[in-house]
């Protein structure tokens, strides 16, 4: 196993050193000069020649790049124009709060999508499976920051169950940050649990016309032990790790629930840096969420094989 | 030549066609999508000549006012239509939807041809790039460039089209490898046409129906990442209307105008229901496997 996580990691750094040269080029994709803006009214030369050596801009755009990579693999993401923090420093702050987010919403997508996924397989082309393909369908089609704005209509502005905005860490005061993180997290998992559902369907169906589970129904087995204990446990490896997947898709769609609920999470840091120019922060995160997604495709791929005991004999 | 020409793929292409309109005509949620896209579309395209109130016309006398004969839909935090600027909003998210797949098939395409047709480096290289751009989540993506392009509509498509791209540059590429060996390829090679008329005439209309269904599906992606950058005040600029845009303004006056969210989203969803409802059709009905 360890050699084939190494192999893994080995053929993530092409990929990375490919999404530092798109990360490094979008500043050049920036109108107007920089340095002039830096320079002030009086535009001295002096001072802009100085401005350019110490940002290394007249170097050739290769050494430049090399130098800014050299900085991101040290640790070095650059410093926030708007904070003067350290980009990394404010990226490390706000992920844990979307860690949060996302796991949350993560525990609510398998709630919903994997129950309702056994059931439609189960009750196959029934009512039941229509409407939760409907549900499913749904799910993938309405935006999510509109399903927040409704949800903060009806339970927050009308009924008044849950706070409209705001964050508590858990470590801080439990009941308020679960009071504060359900709706978001709610909001984020609904897209996630509509594709679960049709993931869990679908590999629910394919696993329940084996010769295994006719053998099991042959047994005596009541159909309840058939679908939990045969069917389920072995659609649940597809599932598995397409959560895995998933689980990076969600710090992405973080960036949209975090700005309606007002959550300072990594979703906000980059749309805060976006309105305030703050590039240096909107590359760190871009490079960061890039970096999590391969991470986790890589723990995908890791739970893959560890769950098939068929392709972990082959290691 | 005449004889490659007229070759079985045609034919088949033909047969498959006539085929899929059969089990797309039977398909109930692929028209019920259809008949929601072509709605949308009759009023984004007719929206000038509509008798509609002035979609940017502000009135100090009809503030946040709620539906009513006059306004069907109520007004805004300014006093517009909101009627108007929902239609009018149709047209600037159909049209994002449209153009940013167009470019992510513009681009993408042609990629995926050549890495699949050649093969060798230049597969590896593409390849190795698009995998690299995949393994960016989208909207990031989208976010990042439209906010160093400068916010606007026009840079919320360039934004969306080219991070969508990738997508169809691995499915083109997969596509071509599994058609590139078949029988009228190597017949239309042996009899000495060239590189670009191979692509173009043999494997090109032979590897579209996939694309054909991955463009439906990503216009409904499409339509709701450009709400959403317009959510965020990154794709169309006020005071154009954008079902996104709209939003943006009605998050703020939930407590006293909740009309003003609950339009632009619910068109939104039926949008993109829409068009996910035909794309899935269009799959069921061109996969050979379904015949």
């Amino acid at each position: 196993m360890p050699v084939y996580i190494g192999k893994r990691l080995l053929v993530a750094i092409p990929t990375l050193l490919i999404i530092s040269i798109f990360v490094f080029s979008l500043q050049k994709l920036l109108p107007g000069d920089p340095i002039l803006t830096m320079a002030g009214e009086e535009r001295d030369p002096a001072v802009i020649e100085f401005l350019r050596e110490k940002y290394r801009l007249n170097d050739p755009v290769i050494v430049q790049y090399f130098y800014w990579l050299g900085g991101i693999l040290s640790g070095d993401f650059g410093i926030s124009l708007r904070t003067n923090q350290p980009v990394l420093e404010l990226i490390l702050q706000k992920l844990p709060v979307t860690i949060q987010l996302a796991t949350m919403a993560m525990f609510f997508a398998f709630l919903i999508g994997i129950p309702i996924g056994i059931l439609a397989a189960v009750k196959k082309n029934t009512t039941i499976d229509y409407v939760a393909n409907i549900v499913a369908l749904s799910g993938l089609s309405i935006p999510n920051f509109w399903l927040g704005i409704m949800l903060i209509l009806l339970i927050s502005v009308q009924l008044g169950w849950l706070p409209a905005s705001g964050y508590e860490s858990i470590f801080a005061d439990p009941v308020r940050s679960l009071q504060t993180m359900v709706m978001p997290a709610f909001v984020l998992g609904s897209a996630l649990a509509a594709t679960l559902m049709r993931h869990t369907r679908s590999a629910m169906v394919g696993v329940m016309s084996a010769d295994y589970i006719r053998t099991a129904r042959a047994k005596g087995l009541s159909p309840r032990e058939v679908v939990l204990s045969h069917s389920f446990r072995n659609a649940l490896l597809p599932v598995v790790t397409l959560s895995a997947l998933l689980f990076g898709e969600l710090l992405a769609g973080a960036v949209l629930t975090e700005q309606i609920f007002t959550i300072p999470g990594f979703g906000k840091l980059i749309v805060d840096a976006v309105f305030n120019r703050d590039y240096a922060v909107v590359q760190g995160v871009v490079l960061c969420t890039a970096v999590g997604f391969i991470l986790m495709n890589l723990i995908a791929d890791v739970l893959y094989v560890l769950l098939n005991p068929r392709l972990r004999a082959t290691l | 030549m005449t004889t490659i020409d007229q070759a079985p793929p045609v034919l088949a292409a033909k047969r498959e066609h006539s085929r899929a309109w059969r089990k797309m005509r039977k398909n109930k949620s692929a028209l019920v999508g259809a008949v929601i896209i072509l709605f949308f579309t009759a009023l984004a395209v007719t929206a000038p000549i509509l008798p509609i109130i002035d979609p940017l016309a502000t009135s100090w006398s009809a503030i946040r006012k709620a539906p009513s004969a006059m306004y069907w839909l109520g007004t805004d935090d300014l006093g517009r239509d909101i009627l108007s600027r929902m239609i009018w909003g149709a047209q600037a998210s159909l049209m994002a939807g449209v153009f940013s797949v167009a470019i992510s098939v513009c681009i993408g395409v042609p990629f995926g041809l050549v890495a699949g047709y050649f093969g060798g480096w230049v597969d590896m290289v593409i390849s190795r790039v698009t995998e690299a751009l995949l393994a960016m989540p989208f909207l990031i993506m989208a976010i990042a460039l439209a906010a160093f392009l400068g916010p606007s509509l026009m840079n919320a498509m360039i934004a969306i089209g080219l991070s969508a791209m990738p997508i169809f540059v691995r499915l083109t590429r997969g596509q071509v490898l599994a058609v590139k060996t078949e029988d009228y390829v190597e017949g239309a090679r042996a009899v000495g046409l060239n590189h670009l008329e191979i692509m173009l005439r043999y494997i090109l209309p032979n590897v579209m129906a996939p694309i054909i269904v991955q463009a439906t599906l990503t216009i409904a992606t499409a339509i709701i990442a450009e709400a959403s950058l317009s959510f965020l005040g990154l794709g169309q600029q006020p005071p154009a209307a954008s079902w996104g845009s709209m939003l943006n303004v009605a998050k703020n006056f939930l407590n006293q105008a909740p009309w003003m969210a609950m339009w632009p989203g619910a068109a939104i969803f039926l949008v993109v229901i829409g068009f996910n409802l035909l794309g899935d059709g269009l799959r069921d009905a061109l996969d050979p496997r379904e015949a």
